[in-house]
């Protein structure tokens, strides 16, 4: 039996099979674009691409992120926190806190030692420290993702970006281009005012646990925020997956939803 | 959705009685019209036969009417900043225009023209530079009472100073209504306004019933009353005939939303532009909102304090109100209020332009997690600018915390 996950994020979205045994068969990403519908057709097809599947073969697909309720084809809707939280858990069954930093949300959720949440928040209404404001930066500094890496090993100084808002944050990075700071540095600065907007958010301890497709895309980030918060940050396998694989984990333990029948 | 009560209909009725009331009265020269606040001294004025009109409940109209971020720029450009009180631009913001909610809801051409405002501050700051633009418009005097903050006990020092500062409003308010000040009138209206209180504080109660009959959203509606016609008979007949209709219709089974499954109390101001949706999310999720800080805040109980001491039961009264308290009294007050009403979580409503309605910024909901066991949730937002509030984030954030409170239940 298995089972499909779809998270369909304001930036990406992500779709995943697994298996009765819980285990990652196939993964496929798709820009969010125009259409919820059109970009789902696309991650299935890809999803039963790579995994020689057909969709007879899925007992349940279950749909999370902002257009979880755009699309016709899921058995069952759930919100990304509690796709987040159920996916994470799956690696790490512990008590932590989990920071999922995607395209335009940063959640932040505290999760027991069996897994439930006991609190969580969002970002405001501001992208400021999401992937939509590294996304802005980098595309102002016209550097793309793939250089990122290189360029922020050669940086040799920690800058800090402090506005608050995404906006009067490119101010700031145009004055510091107008004072030659390296490029290098520019970016380390970037990277080190959305681990700041983080540690802003709320007081890292324990056991932390970071997802989402920041860290997906830049492995460098953990280090970063390890050192901007004193902690030691976890990550999982599949990162950016991580809200589709616990929508696929809530499609192979539905019993939720018929003890409460809810539907979210 | 359920059938609306009859009650909804009367106080429509009785609203548009109240509002045509007033704007006659601004355009009869024999008839004087006072602007209160809405926790202001009321009683006060009633007794010198004014008629009474509350600017914040014409902002909430605006709100509700959804047109709050169209008239806010008008009020921005004459230099009143997107940050201060959203009541206040949208209300200024509309006078510039020249349009009310009050046009479409009561074919009433324009706001009241006041002859005297008079506030209280006990509530914030932003309503004396609200009247006082006002004042300025009319060239009608501005007059009121500065409260003391964040007030842990309510002693008699306090008292006394709010009595003395209300008893020196008498001679401006003499001289406006041309009426000689009656200490026996002001002591019957506060003993209406206290037989008012009894009441809406009853209606408020039945919240307490599992499951609840209504919700924050129906007091939302139903508190207009108790609001803009305490002190007045006509409230506490409608209070009485509506308490009555919700007792028997809970007889034959009212229940706000289907098969309540989480009881929630609501912290902070209503997010006027968002009652619908956020109303018909809270039935879709089976949840209901039995209790809010806003709507329990018009139970004003110390109006009994001394009925032959009006102005120092009034003084009581509105300064035992919540948003003037410090957080240690808050906090015991939100508290009983969860036990009472067999909570299972917060809502705190973070609004953006109204601090002192916004108990979310001093790290209240931490501590009250801690005291009472019971999870928050904060959403960001406003009462009337929907320009800070997503309606997507709200959503998730809340579908999420209905979630999370059912499977730890």
């Amino acid at each position: 039996m298995y089972y499909l996950g779809l998270d369909l994020g304001s930036t990406w979205c992500k779709g995943v099979i697994i298996d009765n045994k819980k285990e990652v068969i196939a993964t496929s990403l798709e820009k969010t674009g125009y259409s919820f519908i059109e970009t789902s057709e696309k991650l299935l097809d890809e999803l039963f691409k790579k995994s020689s599947l057909k969709r007879k073969d899925i007992t349940k697909i279950v749909a999370t992120g902002y257009g979880r309720k755009s699309i016709e084809i899921a058995d069952i809707i759930k919100t990304e926190i509690m796709c987040h939280a159920k996916g994470a858990y799956h690696y790490f069954p512990e008590k932590f806190i989990l920071i999922d930093i995607g395209g335009q949300d940063n959640k932040i959720v505290h999760i027991g030692e069996n897994g439930e949440i006991l609190n969580f928040k969002l970002n405001r209404k501001c992208a400021a420290g999401t992937g939509a404001f590294i996304e802005e930066s980098l595309s102002r500094l016209q550097v793309p993702y793939e250089k990122v890496k290189e360029l922020i090993e050669k940086s040799d100084k920690d800058i800090t970006i402090a506005s608050f808002c995404t906006v009067f944050a490119q101010t700031e990075i145009i004055k510091l281009i107008k004072e030659n700071e390296k490029v290098e540095n520019i970016i380390k600065g970037i990277f080190n005012s959305v681990a700041t907007r983080v540690i802003e958010m709320e007081t890292l301890h324990g056991t932390v646990v970071l997802t989402g497709g920041v860290i997906a895309f830049y492995p460098f980030f953990k280090e970063i925020l390890e050192k901007k918060a004193n902690c030691k940050v976890k990550v999982p396998p599949y990162p950016q997956f991580s809200g589709a694989i616990g929508a696929a984990l809530f499609g192979l333990n539905s019993e939720f939803h018929k003890k409460h029948q809810l539907v979210l | 959705m359920k059938k609306p009560l009859k009650s909804f209909k009367k106080m429509r009725e009785l609203m548009s009685k109240h509002f045509h009331e007033v704007y006659e009265a601004s355009q009869d020269d024999k008839q004087k019209v006072a602007w209160c606040t809405s926790v202001g001294p009321a009683e006060l004025l009633h007794s010198f036969g004014f008629k009474v009109y509350y600017p914040e409940n014409h902002g909430a109209m605006i709100g509700a009417s959804k047109k709050a971020s169209e008239y806010i720029p008008y009020a921005n450009a004459i230099g009143y900043s997107q940050m201060i009180c959203s009541y206040l631009t949208s209300d200024i913001g509309a006078f510039l225009k020249g349009e009310t909610p009050l046009q479409k809801a009561y074919n009433i051409p324009s706001i009241p023209k006041p002859d005297v405002l008079v506030y209280n501050t006990n509530q914030c700051r932003d309503v004396y530079d609200w009247f006082s633009f006002y004042g300025r418009k009319f060239n009608v005097p501005v007059i009121g009472i500065s409260s003391p903050v964040n007030v842990g006990e309510v002693t008699e020092n306090i008292i006394n100073d709010v009595a003395t500062q209300m008893k020196s409003l008498i001679p401006t308010l003499e001289e406006v209504s041309g009426t000689k000040f009656d200490i026996d009138r002001l002591k019957e209206v506060v003993k209406l306004s206290y037989e008012c209180t009894k009441l809406w504080k009853e209606c408020l109660f039945f919240g307490t019933h599992i499951p609840s009959p209504l919700t924050f959203f129906d007091y939302t509606v139903l508190m207009a009353p108790a609001v803009v016609l305490r002190g007045l008979p006509e409230a506490i007949d409608f209070y009485k005939e509506a308490n009555e209709e919700i007792r028997q219709e809970m007889k034959k089974g009212l229940t706000a939303v289907p098969d309540e499954k989480v009881r929630l109390y609501w912290e902070g101001m209503p997010i006027w532009g968002r009652l619908r949706m956020l109303a018909e999310l809270f039935y879709e999720l089976n949840t209901s909102i039995v209790v809010s800080t806003y709507c329990n805040s018009w139970i004003f109980e110390d109006f009994a304090y001394d009925f032959d001491r009006p102005f120092e039961s009034m003084a009581k009264a509105y300064t035992e109100l919540f948003i003037v308290r410090n957080e240690e009294v808050k906090e015991k007050v939100i508290a009983n209020w969860i036990e009472e009403f067999k909570v299972d979580g917060i809502i705190y409503h973070e609004a953006m332009t109204c601090p002192n309605n916004s108990n979310t910024r001093y790290g209240m909901p931490k501590r009250l997690q801690e005291k009472t066991g019971k999870p928050y949730l904060i959403i960001n937002g406003d009462l009337n600018d929907m320009r800070l509030f997503s309606d997507e984030q709200a959503r998730t954030s809340i579908e999420t915390f209905i979630e999370q409170i059912l499977e730890n239940k």
